[in-house]
């Protein structure tokens, strides 16, 4: 059963927005093309979707103004809150409609037709003209809207079909967004109004049209599309706490914690959610705000939370000389006069399974434990897992995901099937075991002592013989394979390398992996 | 009437005790607190002295980054959790551990700040200490003989493992494995891949381990296990040796180390 609304329709509302006198032939233009025009321009001839030349050809005094939606919603929010001052729940479709489900009000102002009034004298009242506004009142949203734009119509309980049925069927067009393709369809096949569409069996509108012509048959047929979504307030899912005397010691900010992720976990429990992202956030006396976020991807705990805040609280309290607490939020220098707990990411919660052969046991716990303290103190992206990913350079070839983040292409249940299918291009194995964050620059020549490079054509311009590693000393070299040319995101200027890599081992057994790009050495890996 | 099928002859019980042992061993990914040794893979056995891991032993590992993730792989594959702590950002290349068998799900890795203080080397190792079984560490220089001290007896007294990497730990261990030689094998003078290595490593240390071993390991062998080669000086360098490593494979030029004249690839003359 559709939910009995009341539509407010402003007409032409961009115009309106543009708070030009509504006797001057004024057109508001989006992309070129005529948006909305005011009722003397109409007169004239321009019309909606015209080209700019063409409306000022047909009105030489016309009025262009460019479109500017933040302004058209600014403009509304007055006659939104003269309609909210009836009843509390709007909902605004776009600029210029509003939509609000009329039971409890037409029941308190005495029906459904002196509450149309009302609104309308409301909001004639805020635009400062009578009839500046249409308001109708039927069963669903759409046919309120259609009864809006036809005047101030109230449709009866349970008429909404027949008042639909002789409409066009293009009226479909500005509500659902696949019918106006489907609306020039339904006219070659003999579909003309909205009455023709509503007369077809559902299931035959649905296998002939997809999900956007039932939607459209639902509508001609006086049913909702969606129920109206009444805006209600998102659940505040913040809890803090005010802390006087401020607290200076970890100890006393942790009883505190303690009390405060219990409450948060509660709240979230009631809803049944869990969340995966907690901020925890403190103010101290003089004014300065810390706050850092922690991620679990099976969600907390209330003890697992409040040891977290009371890992936080140390590192923010305990440890004034930790640099990168420094540089990241600044010490406190005063106590804590405001802890909170902010849910950052929330989902369904869906509890947590353990593992039949002891996969989530005691240790697992223990060390997870100790890694959420190490982040606490260090960072949340100094403690991570590697996952091997495919990719062509070994430094490429794994990421490190921060701990307690989602490890992709694992799940719980299945922790080890992973498996990295093959990279073309790739260096084949073994890995090697150091690949260097800054790779240290590096010295080739070959047996006359002149530097090797690549050719044109990928080749070696001379054998290498003797390497140096950052200004080191000269190693011989035993053994060298190479060059693989690497020509590396070429589509991408900014981004694209050219580079070969070579391997060479030197005869103290020591293998590198080089690479040689435009001139220039280095040693990205090294196999020891 | 024949009897229920679960009534197994008694004589049977013998011939399947062996096999459910092993489907036990199998299922059983956690080494019970209890147990005194970590697995090490077979090729390491003869390097240790109780062909394990002691709880509460220190191992220093000079001289290669493999042979470290080799000794903590098995380890980390039979169930137990390990971690890795370096300063700064790590320049160990994860992938090469899951090669050698180190379940890198099990396998963290902590960027420690230098210095000793509280997020320093060696007060993460310390707290990692108490939570993992085995820690790998890479410290930045010399640890100080004092916080030495104090990790190997946080070790002991929580029967985890200190696996610490360098010549920078120069306290007394229970165990150091040095890699004294090692030779490339698969590669050529421009052609082919580096594909397995042959090193020498030397194992002392005190107590059982006093008396120095000399092992040469296949780390990798090519097929990116770790094998054992046989005592150090059986063979000849050059010589195939484990019955896995195709001589196909090998490139038997290795002999004739440097300094030989190469046919210069066409476009380098001059």
């Amino acid at each position: 059963m559709a939910v009995r609304t009341l539509v407010v329709w402003c007409p032409d509302w961009e115009v309106v927005a543009t708070a030009l006198p509504p006797t001057s032939a004024v057109a508001v233009l989006s992309g070129g093309r005529v948006l909305a025009c005011s009722g003397p321009a109409r007169a004239e001839g321009v019309e909606v979707g015209l080209r700019r030349r063409q409306a000022e050809s047909r009105c030489p005094a016309l009025v262009v103004v460019d479109h500017d939606p933040g302004g058209d919603a600014r403009a509304f929010e007055p006659v939104v809150n003269a309609v909210a001052s009836f009843t509390p729940r709007v909902e605004v479709t776009r600029a210029g409609m509003c939509s609000v489900a009329t039971r409890g009000p037409s029941r308190y102002f005495g029906g459904d037709a002196v509450l149309a009034a009302k609104v309308a004298e409301a909001v004639d009242g805020v635009l400062g003209r009578a009839g500046a506004c249409g308001v109708g009142v039927a069963d669903g949203p759409f046919a309120a809207e259609q009864a809006a734009r036809l005047g101030r119509g109230i449709v009866p309980r349970g008429a909404s079909a027949a008042f639909l049925a002789p409409l066009p069927a293009a009226t479909l067009a500005s509500v659902v967004p696949g019918a106006t393709p489907l609306a020039d369809l339904w006219g070659r096949l003999g579909i003309v109004t909205l009455g023709d569409l509503a007369a077809l069996p559902p299931a035959a509108v649905i296998a002939r049209f997809g999900p956007d012509g039932a939607a459209a048959h639902r509508l001609a047929r006086g049913l909702d599309e969606r129920p109206l979504a009444a805006r209600t307030p998102p659940p505040d899912l913040t809890v803090s706490a005010e802390l006087d005397p401020p607290v200076e010691s970890v100890e006393t900010a942790a009883f505190v914690a303690k009390s405060l992720a219990d409450g948060f976990c509660a709240r979230l429990g009631e809803l049944g959610l869990a969340a995966t992202c907690v901020g925890i956030e403190a103010e101290t006396e003089h004014g300065e705000r810390l706050s850092r976020i922690w991620r679990h991807s099976g969600g907390l705990s209330a003890a697992a939370l409040a040891q977290r805040v009371r890992w936080q609280l140390e590192g923010w309290l305990s440890d004034g000389s930790n640099g990168r607490n420094a540089g990241v939020t600044g010490v406190p220098t005063a106590g804590i006069t405001l802890l909170r707990l902010v849910a950052d990411e929330i989902g369904p919660d869906r509890g947590s399974q353990a593992g039949f052969w002891g996969g989530d046991s005691a240790g697992a716990e223990r060390a997870a434990r100790a890694l959420a303290r190490l982040q606490g103190m260090l960072g949340p992206e100094s403690v991570a897992i590697a996952v091997v990913e495919g990719a062509r350079g070994p430094a490429e070839r794994t990421r490190l995901v921060p701990w307690g983040d989602a490890v992709p292409g694992t799940s719980a249940a299945r922790p080890k099937v992973r498996q990295v299918p093959p990279w073309p291009g790739g260096l084949p194995p073994p890995a090697p075991a150091s690949v260097h964050p800054r790779p240290p620059a590096a010295e080739v020549v070959d047996a006359i002592g002149l530097p090797v490079g690549v050719t044109g054509r990928g080749g070696p311009t001379g054998a290498p013989s003797r390497l140096a590693v950052a200004g080191g000393p000269w190693a011989d070299v035993a053994a060298w394979a190479g060059p693989w040319p690497f020509d590396e995101r070429w589509w991408d200027p900014p981004a694209h390398r050219r580079r070969a890599r070579w391997q060479v081992v030197t005869t103290t057994g020591t293998a590198y992996l080089l690479v040689v790009e435009s001139g220039h050495w280095s040693v990205e890996a090294t196999y020891d | 009437m024949t009897p229920a099928p679960s009534a197994v002859h008694p004589a049977a019980h013998a011939t399947l005790r062996p096999d459910l042992a092993e489907v036990a061993d199998r299922a059983r990914p956690v080494v019970p607190a209890g147990e005194r040794l970590l697995p090490v893979l077979p090729a390491l056995r003869p390097l240790l002295p109780e062909e394990g891991l002691r709880r509460g032993s220190v191992v220093a590992v000079v001289g290669s980054t493999s042979l470290m993730l080799a000794v903590v792989a098995a380890a980390s594959a039979s169930g137990s959790w390990c971690a890795g702590v370096t300063v700064g950002r790590p320049s160990l290349h994860p992938e090469a551990a899951s090669e050698l068998g180190v379940a890198l799900e099990r396998f963290p890795l902590v960027a420690a700040l230098p210095g000793t203080r509280p997020g320093g080397w060696s007060w993460v190792v310390a707290s990692l200490l108490d939570a993992v079984d085995v820690v790998a560490g890479w410290p930045a220089g010399r640890v100080r003989g004092a916080d030495a001290r104090r990790l190997a007896a946080r070790g002991r007294e929580r029967g985890s493992v200190l696996v610490v990497a360098g010549a920078g730990w120069t306290e007394a261990v229970d165990v150091r494995l040095t890699v004294v030689g090692s030779t490339w094998e698969g590669i050529g003078r421009g052609h082919a891949l580096l594909l397995a290595r042959r090193v020498e490593v030397a194992s002392t240390g005190r107590g059982a381990a006093t008396r120095e071993r000399r092992r040469v390991l296949w780390l990798p062998d090519n097929e990116g296990g770790v094998v054992d080669g046989g005592v150090a000086g059986a063979l000849a360098p050059g010589n195939l040796a484990p019955g896995n490593l195709a001589p196909g494979n090998l490139v038997p030029e290795r002999q004739a180390p440097t300094r030989r004249a190469e046919p210069m690839p066409a476009g380098a003359a001059g």
